[in-house]
């Protein structure tokens, strides 16, 4: 046998060991998945990323680059290099990365798994596709804790307990954006929780907005990272505080410090996965196979072992369990148990998608003076 | 000596006029010097100073909307937009053909995004008319005018339109007029409400507290540096070791734990309160403010400071001090008048490192800083990140670029940049 032959021969049984791996779909053999990091990251990698691999047999490489996506997309984009495959974003961050055409479109109808009754992902997911480019994951919400210890005998149970400084005197910590707090604000200065956007689509509503906070301003430490409130409560430089439900979660259930929930108004956002543009048809079709494993019924509901955000699709909710290291059941931390949510206030993205820029102009240099 | 003025020009051993030869042998030492430089000289050229004019660009340029409508920015020109009545059939045809290009190529919605940052609620107006127009045919559903006025009441308003032909053309001062508290208006540049002016708040602040920051530095660096400087050197080294750690280790560490010092229920006021120096109740606010921002980047930036002006003083002899003294100066007339004069290129090589390192710092005024203690460096991050609005960050870049040259030049011209000396 000839060089040349040992060679052709030895490389017509490599294509047909390959083959098969082409065959399905011609799919790339690595992944690039870009989340938040921290607990939630490890949450992903548990329920979807570790099952997903040992399955395919493909590498994920985790980015913890979330916080600073939609930046970074936009340069890989112009730069023509994408090199993220799927990417963990917040709904608001997608609507804003599909409006700037940087997320593919995609259809529920196709690229999602059908729930196992049959019900398809469209209605599975129902109200949260948000957008055209954004497969949900979990809700979360953004609420409150408080200290046990400082707040008196009778602990904050409303919103409005917030800017009550006389019966709840001390420090409280409020995020650094006009998000979420310009909304509390109006609620508790007699806005009815359906008039509140437009309210505060006008200039007027959102000086009645900063008045109202601004009678709290001197007793506000603002946060601008999901870890300040929970940090800040442990030291009791604040009495209460919002942050992310998650956060919280871990405060009081793995940490064991003497800190509550109030769930009241608390507000609902959601988490998903985008999928970017200027993908080769390989990596894109990896990337949808693997939504498709990873934002199906079970997985979502697997998911809730590790973190205490709720699963974005109906049909996952029955399947959510107990928490894989604790043992305690999941369901009465999830923001959305019904004891939870009995006032739930409802985060409207459009309205913040076209007043975010203007709206926050003007906190922050209301914050400045 | 007659000889030679006599016959000619100075030859060199070759029989090449000397000074021909001389210049030829300069030119080669130049080729030679930029050809051992060019390695560096391309890398910065093309990772640095080419990406930073790309990037500064796009502070006045505004291709989008004349590429993405371009039928209806021509059609638009023709509208007289102080007449108070909206633009006729044809401005909405052109917006309908248009609109259905960039529906095709999924640009609509970048415009809208773009047109946002001038007039809020351009961005869902395009989203949203994007889905009606998608089902549009061009050729049988004229006229458009009504047609657009069901989509949405947004276009049967005059300012929309205003907006759009005041931004339609390629370059705009919009960004730069937006990065000083200014908007482009259909009536040319005007102030920004009040209630949304806060940049040039936040350019003044960065520069008075940079320059509070750079004098706490040198305050406390010149004792220290003095110390390196006059010990033997194997206590100065490990005085070295103790200025190095902190350099070494990363600045998120060293912000987190000035919060850990600085907060209500920390490590300081937990002190105070035990020695009795202030009461439990007032406990002292040192974080989250103005101080806490000075405290933590004085501490960061300190060994910048240090290392230049320790190098400068270990060039200048003791003996020059002692040389004074013994000529009848006192301690005092000795340091200032003999020491201090040597010592000032240090201090400006220290002072210039740190003002312009701590006019770009966004991290620790971000952490510690609160509401009142961030630097326009923050905004920036917001527009690059959060906004997307890279136009408006880069005319605040810009700003940024020009006051340091500015100051550098105001530097030069008083204290003399060949004044400063890194070692």
């Amino acid at each position: 046998m000839s060089f040349t032959k040992t060679l052709l021969v030895s490389t017509a049984v490599a294509a047909m060991a390959v083959g098969p791996a082409f065959a399905d779909g011609h799919m790339a053999n690595e992944l690039t998945i870009v989340s938040w990091g921290g607990a939630y990251s490890k949450s992903q990698k548990l329920a979807y990323h570790d099952p997903y691999a040992a399955n395919t047999g493909i590498t994920i490489i985790n980015d913890d680059s979330s916080a600073e996506a939609v930046a970074k997309l936009r340069a890989m984009n112009e730069a023509n290099n994408v090199t993220w495959d799927v990417v963990d974003a917040e709904a608001a961050d997608a609507i804003r990365l599909c409006d700037e055409g940087l997320a593919m479109e995609i259809d529920p109808d196709t690229m999602l798994a059908a729930a196992p009754d049959g019900t398809s992902a469209r209605d599975d997911f129902g109200a949260l596709l948000v957008s055209e480019c954004f497969i949900p994951q979990i809700v979360y919400s953004t609420t409150f804790g408080y200290r046990t210890d400082l707040v008196g005998d009778t602990p904050p149970s409303k919103i409005c307990d917030v800017f009550d400084l006389e019966a709840y005197p001390g420090k409280r910590s409020l995020e650094k954006r006009p998000i979420n707090n310009m909304e509390w604000a109006l609620l508790c200065d007699g806005v009815a929780k359906d008039a509140v956007y437009d309210v505060l689509a006008t200039p007027e509503g959102q000086d009645q907005a900063l008045a109202k906070l601004g009678t709290i301003k001197d007793s506000v430490i603002w946060w601008s990272a999901g870890a300040d409130t929970p940090q800040l409560l442990a030291d009791g430089e604040v009495i209460m505080g919002s942050t992310y439900n998650g956060r919280l979660f871990s405060l009081i259930v793995e940490q064991n410090q003497p800190v509550a929930m109030m769930w009241d108004a608390q507000v609902f956002s959601l988490d998903g996965w985008i999928i970017p543009t200027g993908l080769s048809p390989e990596r894109q079709a990896r990337a949808l196979d693997y939504i498709m494993f990873a934002t199906d019924t079970q997985r979502l509901a697997d998911q809730s072992k590790y973190i205490s955000y709720g699963p974005a699709r109906a049909s996952s909710a029955p399947l959510v369990g107990k928490h894989a290291e604790l043992g305690i059941d999941m369901a009465p931390h999830m923001p959305t148990d019904p004891n939870n949510a009995k006032n739930t206030f409802l985060y409207n993205l459009e309205f913040w998608a076209d007043y975010r820029d203007d709206i926050d102009a003007k906190f922050q240099a209301w914050l400045a003076k | 000596m007659s000889d030679s003025t006599a016959t000619g020009p100075v030859l060199a051993a070759d029989g090449t006029p000397l000074k021909k030869s001389l210049a030829q042998a300069l030119r080669r030492e130049k080729t030679r010097a930029l050809l051992l430089i060019a390695p560096l000289l391309i890398f910065v050229l093309i990772s640095f100073i080419f990406p930073i004019g790309k990037m500064l660009f796009r502070s006045v340029e505004n291709d989008i909307v004349a590429d993405t409508i371009p039928l209806t920015v021509v059609e638009l020109a023709k509208w007289d937009a102080s007449s108070g009545e909206l633009p006729n059939e044809d401005v909405y045809a052109a917006m309908a053909a248009d609109m259905v290009v960039a529906i095709a190529a999924k640009a609509h919605t970048r415009l809208g995004s773009r047109l946002n940052y001038e007039q809020t609620g351009l961005s869902s107006l395009f989203r949203k008319s994007g889905r009606a127009i998608k089902k549009w045919d061009l050729a049988t559903d004229a006229p458009f005018k009504e047609k657009f006025l069901e989509i949405h009441d947004g276009w049967g308003t005059v300012e929309v339109w205003q907006t759009i032909q005041t931004h339609s053309g390629r370059k705009t001062s919009g960004y730069f007029l937006n990065a000083i508290d200014m908007q482009l208006s259909p009536d040319g540049p005007a102030a920004q409400p009040e209630s949304k002016q806060i940049l040039i708040t936040l350019f003044k602040r960065t520069m008075i507290m940079s320059m509070i920051i750079t004098i706490s530095c040198i305050l406390l660096a010149y004792p220290v540096a003095w110390i390196l400087a006059n010990l033997p050197a194997r206590k100065a080294n490990l005085l070295m070791i103790l200025v190095l750690l902190p350099f070494w280790t990363s600045l998120l560490v060293r912000t987190s734990a000035w919060k850990v010092m600085l907060q209500q229920q920390g490590v300081i006021n937990d002190i105070l309160v035990w020695l009795g120096l202030v009461a439990d109740a007032d406990r002292l606010v040192m974080i989250n403010n103005q101080t806490g921002t000075i405290i933590a980047m004085t501490h960061i930036l300190l060994p910048f400071m240090i290392l230049p002006m320790y190098s400068v003083m270990q060039t200048i002899p003791i003996t020059y001090l002692r040389a004074a003294k013994s000529l009848g100066a006192t301690n005092w007339t000795a340091f200032w008048r003999v020491y201090f004069p040597q010592s000032v290129p240090g201090i400006g090589a220290g002072s210039i490192l740190v003002f312009i390192l701590s006019i770009g710092y966004y991290i620790t005024p971000e952490i510690v800083g609160g509401t009142k203690g961030v630097f326009i460096s923050n905004r920036i991050a917001y527009h690059i990140s959060s906004s997307l609005n890279w136009g408006l960050a880069a005319a605040l870049g810009a700003i940024l670029l020009a006051l340091v040259l500015i100051l550098y030049w105001a530097y030069d011209k008083i204290v003399g940049i060949d004044n400063v000396k890194l070692g």
